[in-house]
């Protein structure tokens, strides 16, 4: 819902959290970490459910991308992540902590 | 509550995951279509939708329960619940719908929220805001449950008069602010028919004081005592029009406060619903009686045994049972379905409508203007064309608009129980 002129944009240091209303879970049926929110889910891929389990309120986007990168050496995973990011940003996933 | 609007989510693209009888919360369509069958096992299940009790205090005429549910048998006891969840919830399940009837009838919601939560469930609770009170909202909250849909019912007999009814707008407002207070996302469903479509604006109007974040207008489908009372409630095209045209203009207005979903009667359209995405891909229901159904509907269909949790496990049911495999898959198809490249999409449309509109439900969905019953869709529109003036509850209609409520309910139940033992004979 949030529109893109009026969001605060992604840096480096911001913290990130996901949204409220949305819960992250993993599914054993589905060998897969899902996305809740009111009737709906969202199965995310192996890669998206490794970068959205390590939003946890607390850690800045550069920690993540190192955490990410310690967990899966041998590739440069920056802009993979980036990129996710602002998509997940977009469908309103996740946000930045203490955003109104 | 609202049953014609109230259900889970349907996406408003068709063809999405959540396609059924009932509208529309988005969902990530693409992102959850199930993969391929490649292998004849089918997919686990995502969504259950546990009708707890059939009990009501209101009597809206467009609700898709039963006509008889009069007349069956005695509910599930929490316990029966708990074993019903979690058998769903270990299959795979991770939506739960508690609906109704009205299903804070039930004094043991707070239970069976909180157990379902432990499980794992996303849970949402599909009410009227009748029975819901601060002290049962703060254990809701206490037990985990996750959101709340509020619907607006108009169950009054001065059904021109609804939207300015004091009262309903009273209680409405009241629940919103403990729905708020708690920190739950306001999300409102207004079931739309022939009698309230041209007060759209104010239904509007309304939301916007509510502080309304998800809006569902959501037309009438065509089930239940929605069906019996289809003459009424269908708007016309005009209607349509005129509460599109609205609703555009407010959204534009509104902007992202407001995500508004409006979902057209699919009698409108020209190919059919994805229904439930397909018999026994994603769906359960659990009916209060403890029946278990790939949709809210199919109770009525003729020729199929449903299993009862009482009796059976969810996993023989989902995966196993006769009932549950009828029309999985494409084998059952007749033509034109069998034939065309639609049917992955929209797997025939819904099997319910196609029975009661056609007699079969292994038919074509007469809502798709290749099917042979087509013209059955049709006449119903063109019948609701026809009363050039907004219908209202003066006009002297053939047969009464019936209300959804006990008595009714008793004396249609004879009449059901009459055809059984004919075509029984």
């Amino acid at each position: 819902m949030s529109n893109p002129n009026e969001r605060p944009a992604l840096g480096a240091e911001t913290v990130l959290e996901i949204t409220r209303h949305f819960r992250l879970q993993w599914e054993p049926a589905q060998q897969a970490h899902v996305l809740l929110y009111p009737e709906g889910m969202v199965k995310l891929s192996g890669s998206a459910g490794e970068i959205l389990k390590r939003i946890d309120g607390a850690s800045s986007i550069d920690a993540i991308v190192k955490n990410l990168e310690q967990a899966f050496p041998g590739a440069d995973l920056r802009p993979d992540v980036l990129s996710f990011l602002e998509t997940a940003y977009g469908q309103g996933w996740i946000r930045p902590k203490h955003a109104a | 509550m609202d049953k014609a609007g109230s259900v889970p989510s349907t996406p408003l693209e068709r063809g999405g995951p959540f396609d059924y009888p009932g509208s529309s919360i988005p969902s990530q369509s693409q992102m959850l279509a199930p993969e391929a069958p490649a292998t004849p096992r089918p997919n686990n299940p995502l969504w259950l939708l546990a009708e707890v009790t059939y009990k009501c205090p209101l009597h809206c005429v467009f609700c898709f329960n039963p006509i008889d549910y009069t007349r069956y048998g005695t509910e599930l006891t929490t316990d029966e619940w708990l074993k019903a969840l979690r058998e769903g919830r270990e299959l795979g399940a991770t939506q739960l719908g508690f609906s109704g009837g009205e299903p804070l009838v039930r004094d043991d919601m707070e239970i069976l929220v909180a157990e379902s939560r432990k499980m794992g469930y996303y849970t949402n609770l599909i009410t009227s805001g009748i029975g819901l009170n601060e002290k049962r909202i703060a254990a809701f909250k206490d037990g985990g449950l996750d959101h709340i849909q509020l619907s607006f019912q108009d169950s009054t007999r001065e059904m021109n008069d609804f939207i300015s009814s004091t009262r309903t707008f009273e209680l409405k407002s009241k629940v919103a602010k403990l729905i708020k207070q708690y920190e739950y996302p306001m999300v409102l469903n207004v079931v739309l028919h022939r009698l309230n479509i041209d007060h759209i604006q104010e239904i509007l109007d309304m939301a916007e004081k509510m502080e309304v974040e998800y809006l569902e207008l959501a037309n009438t489908q065509y089930y239940g005592w929605a069906l019996l009372n289809r003459d009424h409630l269908m708007p016309s095209r005009e209607q349509l029009q005129r509460a599109e045209e609205i609703t555009n203009a407010f959204r534009a207005r509104i902007g992202d406060k407001m995500k508004i979903y409006f979902v057209v009667p699919d009698y409108y359209e020209n190919r059919p619903k994805a229904c439930m995405n397909g018999w026994g891909a994603v769906f359960i229901t659990v009916t209060a009686d403890g029946l278990v159904l790939p949709c809210h509907e199919a109770r009525q269909l003729p020729g199929i045994t449903f299993p009862n949790i009482r009796d059976a496990s969810m996993k023989w049911i989902w995966y196993d049972s006769p009932a549950f495999n009828k029309y999985r898959g494409d084998d059952w198809m007749k033509q034109p379905c069998r034939s065309c490249p639609n049917k992955a999409r929209d797997f025939g449309g819904c099997r319910c409508q196609a029975f009661m509109l056609t007699g079969d439900a292994a038919n074509t969905d007469p809502v798709c203007d290749l099917s042979p019953h087509h013209h059955v869709v049709l006449e119903a529109v063109d019948k609701a064309q026809q009363q050039s003036q907004p219908a209202t509850t003066t006009a002297k209609p053939i047969i009464p608009i019936m209300y959804r409520d006990d008595k009714n309910s008793r004396k249609l139940s004879e009449g059901v129980a009459v055809a059984e033992s004919e075509s029984a004979v």
